[in-house]
């Protein structure tokens, strides 16, 4: 269906990543956000308080993260599409209640404007630590979608996207940002609402008294409600049942947990997202998501004048991770090169893909500030050696 | 004629419980069953559209109420379970939301949620049974621990000095206030009914034999037998100053209705503020 008109901003502007993600939020329907200050993360949550009394919703600043991700779970479940932004300390304190949402199957978004760490590391400074946190930060066996975009324009477009996978799958989907693309003002196309596609919640329309919260429907992924219509249905963290019963027990684990990650598994092509170029006829291709994917440009430029053929491919979408792109392109290719900004994160991941059939070279950074294309350079003629 | 069908065998909580959940986990003498027997009571006799209320719990025995009530039901995390009733308040605000949880869960963990929605006046009522321990965990020392008390944590008696429930909610902000114990079932249907007729943030603590476990380890007798000494020990004293209401080993149980006023919940505090900075440019939200 098209985006509400109410919430869409059309026209051209001059925004920071971090705004633009609020702008994003409220075009695909977002009209409840609860969130927490915290550096570089906290313009998107002033730009909703700001904008959300011309829209019709509701903005409430909550005592703390774990109260956020919570109430957010709390107003998906009474009908309402939910977002909260964060950044790395703030995204730690949520991760317990991720592991809530994936249970419950609960569609909701959060934006992750990463800052380096760990602690409080570098509050104001940029950093792409949280990568692995994003995937593995809650306990137990899940899956989630994790975006990466490397501009405002970008943080518009994906969280519209991040909103519409979260509503087919029942799922968080994060936001995957950094300080850099969240503070860099740069201009944003807003398209009329007309022009922006929104995916609508999976509403269940049976019978009340047949409504079973977790049966699933011929994609995978079960049918939901919203509290106050009636169907007076249960759900919980424990292990449950199609009925959103609790079953402790082994059968009922194994039947009911792979579901939550294979429901994204098996739609893995259908999510994932990359961009690549000049990749045919490469020897290296550099691997790179959100802000180190823009420093990365240079670095290839510059290989590419000095004869070298090097491809790049860009994760607009890191969890789930391309993994069958990196396989088939490893049998094609010398080396993959992986400049980010942390200290070995989505390399491990090409890496293990790559199954020793290319070569992975990691452009480790540690955060602060973003490479130095020269350093992403000496890695691309190593790799070439 | 099935024997489940006879009218003297069906449970007059049918309609308001999960019968194909019960047997209940709770242990023989628990009083929590009696909390959730009011609440049926007081929804009951509110005439209230069971389809309108929901109902979250967060984790321990009374978080599993959650489970067995016939209502849109949210078994949350532990401690979470205000923050989740606020997004479910704030995004339906035709819900009436009930929190049913423990001490550990609303007082221990969840303890910051509690004081800033009472602060917001949160339009919900939290029932909250004092069993003054940890119990699904095996009767760990709490929060609401009294001085002296023995606990599995605190195995030569509690030295930490414990929260007084309905002053913490007072002075936090919530607009109703009341504390009475299981064995008072018409005076809990009562406050639980007048608690949810009314727009704001409100608690009721209900203290509540541990006949396992807190009762066992301060040998405070067993079953019925201990409902009866929490009766025998309260004093109903309305309007009781919260300050002067500490809970003390064994002492007596000042219980009652100690708050009951008027304040603007969070919801309608955004309308009206907004309204009168913004005007008719303001989009007024849940109506």
């Amino acid at each position: 269906m098209k985006a509400d008109p109410k919430g869409v901003l059309t026209g051209s502007h001059y925004l920071d990543g971090d705004y633009a993600i609020a702008e994003g939020g409220l075009a695909a329907g977002c009209r409840f956000f609860a969130g927490y200050p915290i550096t570089p993360s906290t313009e998107t949550a002033e730009r909703f308080s700001e904008r959300i009394p011309f829209v019709g919703g509701v903005f409430i600043q909550m005592e703390d993260e774990l109260a956020s991700i919570t109430a957010l779970i709390g107003a998906a479940w009474g009908g309402k599409k939910a977002m909260t932004v964060t950044s790395g300390p703030g995204f730690s304190l949520m991760m317990e209640n991720i592991g809530l949402a994936c249970m419950m199957e609960t569609p909701l978004v959060i934006a992750n404007v990463q800052r380096g760490g760990p602690s409080t590391g570098l509050p104001t400074l940029t950093g792409q630590q949280d990568m692995m946190q994003a995937k593995w930060g809650s306990h137990g066996d899940y899956e989630i979608i994790a975006l990466s975009p490397d501009s405002p324009q970008e943080c518009f477009d994906l969280t519209i996207e991040a909103f519409n996978l979260s509503e087919t799958y029942r799922v968080p989907v994060f936001l995957m940002t950094d300080e850099c693309v969240g503070h860099m003002h740069e201009k944003v196309i807003i398209p009329p609402a007309e022009e922006i596609e929104v995916v609508e919640r999976k509403w269940y329309e049976g019978p009340k008294d047949k409504y079973l919260p977790y049966k699933l429907d011929k994609d995978g992924i079960p049918f939901m409600v919203k509290a106050g219509d009636g169907y007076r249905f249960h759900t919980t963290g424990l292990t449950h049942d199609e009925r959103g019963y609790p079953v402790i027990n082994a059968e009922c684990q194994a039947k009911t947990i792979p579901r939550l990650s294979d429901k994204i598994k098996d739609n893995a092509d259908k999510i994932i997202m990359i961009e690549e170029d000049q990749i045919d006829n490469a020897e290296i291709v550099v691997i790179s998501y959100g802000i180190t994917s823009r420093v990365s440009i240079r670095a290839v430029q510059l290989a590419r004048k000095a004869g070298m053929k090097i491809g790049t491919l860009r994760l607009k979408t890191v969890w789930p991770f391309p993994e069958k792109r990196i396989k088939q392109l490893a049998k094609k290719i010398k080396a993959f090169v992986v400049p980010e900004i942390n200290y070995g994160q989505v390399v491990l991941e090409v890496e293990r893909n790559a199954g020793g059939k290319a070569a992975t070279y990691h452009v480790p950074h540690m955060g602060g500030w973003v490479h130095d294309p020269y350093d992403i350079l000496n890695v691309i003629k190593e790799a070439a050696k | 004629m099935k024997n489940e069908d006879r009218r003297e065998d069906r449970n007059p909580m049918e309609g308001f419980l999960r019968m194909d959940r019960i047997p209940h986990i709770w242990c023989p003498g628990c009083g929590i069953g009696t909390v959730v027997t009011s609440f049926a009571d007081a929804l009951k006799k509110s005439k209230i559209d069971l389809d309108d209320v929901a109902v979250v719990s967060g984790i321990g025995c009374t978080g599993r109420v959650a489970g067995y009530v016939k209502l849109d039901s949210f078994h949350s995390t532990h401690g979470r379970a205000i923050p989740f009733a606020t997004g479910l308040k704030l995004a339906n605000p035709d819900l009436n939301v009930v929190v049913f949880s423990g001490d550990g869960d609303i007082f221990g963990i969840g303890g910051n949620h509690f004081i800033h929605a009472a602060r917001r006046n949160m339009d919900l009522t939290v029932i909250c049974v004092n069993n003054f321990n940890y119990a699904m965990t095996g009767g760990q020392v709490a929060a609401t621990t009294p001085l002296g008390a023995n606990a599995s944590t605190s195995p030569y008696g509690n030295f930490e000095f414990s929260f007084s429930l309905p002053y913490l909610a007072e002075a936090a902000g919530a607009t109703y206030v009341a504390r009475w114990t299981a064995l008072h079932l018409r005076r809990v249907t009562k406050s639980i009914q007048e608690a949810m007729a009314k727009p704001g943030f409100s608690l009721i603590e209900v203290i509540t034999p541990c006949v396992t476990l807190y009762a066992r380890r301060n040998r405070l007798g067993d079953g019925l037998n201990l409902l009866k000494y929490y009766y025998d020990k309260s004093v109903i004293e309305h309007g009781a100053d919260t300050r002067t209401i500490d809970i003390s080993y064994q002492g007596k149980l000042v219980c009652g209705k100690f708050v009951d006023k008027e304040k603007p919940t969070f919801l309608d505090a955004m309308n009206e503020h907004m309204i009168k900075i913004l005007g008719d440019k303001y989009v007024k939200y849940g109506e």
